[in-house]
């Protein structure tokens, strides 16, 4: 059974370049028969046919087929209109999920981004900027999954008196000697914070990377000016930095809220949604796998693309500036 | 480099010693927050070598106090009884083929929407941009029926194929950013002396691409080897095609605490990455930086 698989993937490896380089040279040939004319008409499209047919059988067909299954009932048998979106705004646990993901959203964004630059505006300042920033940048080289392990170490709970064994409790109790070790993410006033933690961690490192290459890219002559002027360094962050790295940090924004609203991997390693920290796509996940009801999994995953169809359009936008420009 | 030089320069304005003390805070911070971000992945690492009496008893700091007890046995138990041994051939298995498939497949596409002009050029590559963003989860049903139908599911080839198609919007998108930047001279000569477009794609462009290409197979390679979701769908819940995540995942349901296995474990799925990174760290920091509009 393994070998075989093994196998199969040293041929998709060999076979596919060829396979490809033979489709490209089979093409040109037919293009060459039918004339120059036709082949400058015909070629394109033999060269976006592969990607193109790829894209509309994994992607445009699911995307419209889902959104069609969402007004149907369970097993797509029947329609029965809004009544999926009606049960996702009203059922008691689709409004704790809701409030989750909002929970997310506004803390991993922010405190992503905040952290993301002072960590840049500070690295750009000493000469150990390169250690620093890989230390940072890390774990976003890491699975979710082991993040998860990894945090879930973290949190690790004893009950008071005993030795601690995780960092968080172990280090709190160290530093305040009243403190009372806390069960991070059964607590449910703690546990959708202690999985954003996770998420921050992983995530800074690239709001940081983003938002140096920014910094950078802002003329030091502006800066050595204002310094000459007498404008003190916190003035000149405010007044002069964070107004020229505005682009760049909605660019860094956008990215972190379509990733904070598909966020899944976390807290199914962690908590599996359990104790009032479900998010939208473990619920989509439970209801397509546990509850096979593919009627409100289809409503969950639309009102996910729903979400991120703002920035969808704001990508566009600034695809279709760019090209005038260039 | 230069804004160093510069700000060393600025520096004389004012006095040095003020200037030194002035400094400490940003040292402070900057360290603290370095260190907050380094002890979770270090506590791991160093758990993952002790023995589980130790690990279950005292914090995974107190390894540092003598007498030293470290232990391969963790690693010696998941590798072998754990399964995670199988599962980092599958995720092996899963991502060489799913990161230099779509890397084939886009990159004549990225080369047709950069240098050659046909009807719906333009409408068809801005639905490859609004592609890049669109969530999986949308098309999780259709497609796990349709692999259902056809015997794909809970094999290799499903997942290949699946992978390939959700890493071809970007994979356009990057490569032909960086392909229509090319010099337009350099095609029109090559084509003046009378190259066809295949030949000027497999001898001129590809070649010239190879930084962006590393960029991305690096992007690719670390998004299908970290990936949970695809996988547990796909793949459903057999352990003998598993790749590292859903085994991981499923050991934490079942061991809870074991940590003296979950520690190893985790570290084992995390040494390719972290390889990855700190050899081809630019390249990885570039596909990042390019990166930004997806994911």
């Amino acid at each position: 059974m393994h070998t075989n698989y093994i196998l199969m993937a040293i041929v998709a490896l060999a076979v596919i370049p060829i396979f490809l380089w033979a489709y490209l040279m089979i093409t040109e040939r037919v293009a060459a028969r039918v004339g120059k004319k036709a082949a400058t008409v015909l070629r394109p499209w033999f060269w976006i046919l592969p990607a193109v047919s790829m894209l509309i059988i994994f992607l445009v067909y699911p995307v419209v087929h889902t959104v069609v299954l969402s007004f149907m009932d369970a097993r797509s048998e029947n329609l029965v209109g809004l009544k999926n979106y009606l049960y996702i705004f009203t059922d008691p646990g689709m409004l704790v999920v809701l409030r989750n993901n909002l929970l997310w959203l506004v803390f991993f964004t922010l405190v992503c981004l905040v952290l993301g630059l002072l960590i840049a505006v500070l690295s750009d300042r000493v000469k150990y900027e390169s250690v620093a920033k890989a230390c940072i940048f890390l774990p976003m080289a890491i699975s979710f999954v082991a993040a998860g392990v990894i945090w879930r170490f973290m949190y690790e709970f004893r009950p008071a008196g005993t030795t601690q064994i995780g960092t968080v409790n172990a280090l709190l109790t160290a530093l305040f000697p009243n403190f009372e070790p806390k069960a991070w993410l059964f607590d449910r006033s703690t546990n959708n914070i202690a999985l954003i933690v996770v998420g921050i961690w992983m995530w800074t490192g690239f709001a940081m990377v983003i938002l140096s290459a920014g910094l950078k890219g802002i003329s030091e002559d502006v800066l050595e000016a204002a310094r000459i002027d007498g404008a003190g360094e916190i003035a000149i962050f405010f007044k002069i930095i964070l107004p020229l790295m505005m682009p760049t940090i909605t660019v860094v924004a956008t990215t972190l809220i379509i990733n904070v609203l598909k966020v899944f991997d976390i807290v199914y390693v962690m908590t599996n949604g359990n104790l009032g920290t479900e998010v939208i796509a473990n619920r989509m996940y439970k209801e397509m796998f546990n509850y096979r009801n593919y009627g409100r999994a289809s409503a969950i995953a639309t009102l996910l693309l729903l979400a991120i169809i703002p920035v969808m359009i704001m990508n566009l936008k600034r695809f279709n500036a760019e090209e005038k420009n260039g | 480099m230069q804004r160093k030089k510069m700000a060393s320069k600025s520096g004389s304005v004012n006095t040095g010693w003020k200037r030194v003390l002035g400094a400490i805070p940003l040292h402070v911070v900057l360290i603290l927050i370095c260190i907050a971000w380094s002890i979770p992945s270090l506590g791991l690492l160093v758990s993952s070598f002790r023995p589980k009496s130790m690990i279950a008893t005292n914090g995974w700091w107190e390894a540092f106090k003598t007498p030293f007890s470290f232990t391969l046995e963790n690693y010696a138990y998941v590798l072998t009884r754990g399964n995670m041994g199988r599962s980092f051939m599958n995720s092996l298995l899963i991502a060489v083929p799913s990161t230099l498939m779509p890397i084939f497949i886009a990159s004549c596409t990225a080369y047709a929407f950069a240098w050659m002009r046909f009807p719906l050029r333009k409408p068809l590559y801005l639905m490859v941009v609004a592609l890049i963003v669109v969530p999986l989860q949308m098309t999780l049903i259709p497609v796990l029926r349709l692999f259902n139908k056809i015997g794909l599911t809970g094999n290799f080839i499903g997942i290949w194929l699946a992978h390939t198609a959700y890493g071809l919007p970007f994979a356009i998108y990057l490569l032909r950013n960086f392909i229509s930047q090319l010099p337009k001279s350099l095609i029109e000569s090559a084509q003046i002396d009378g190259a066809s477009h295949p030949t000027i794609f497999l001898r001129l462009v590809l070649p010239t691409s190879i930084p962006a290409i590393s960029s991305l197979a690096i992007f690719q390679f670390m998004w299908v080897w970290n990936d949970l979701l695809i996988a547990l769908i796909y793949l459903g819940g057999t352990p003998d095609v598993a790749p590292m995540t859903v085994t991981i995942s499923s050991m934490v349901n079942s061991y809870g605490g074991g940590w003296e296995y979950l520690t190893a474990a985790a570290f084992i799925s995390m040494v390719l990455p972290l390889v990855v990174f700190f050899a081809l760290q630019k390249y990885f920091v570039k596909g990042v930086l390019a990166g930004s509009i997806k994911e």
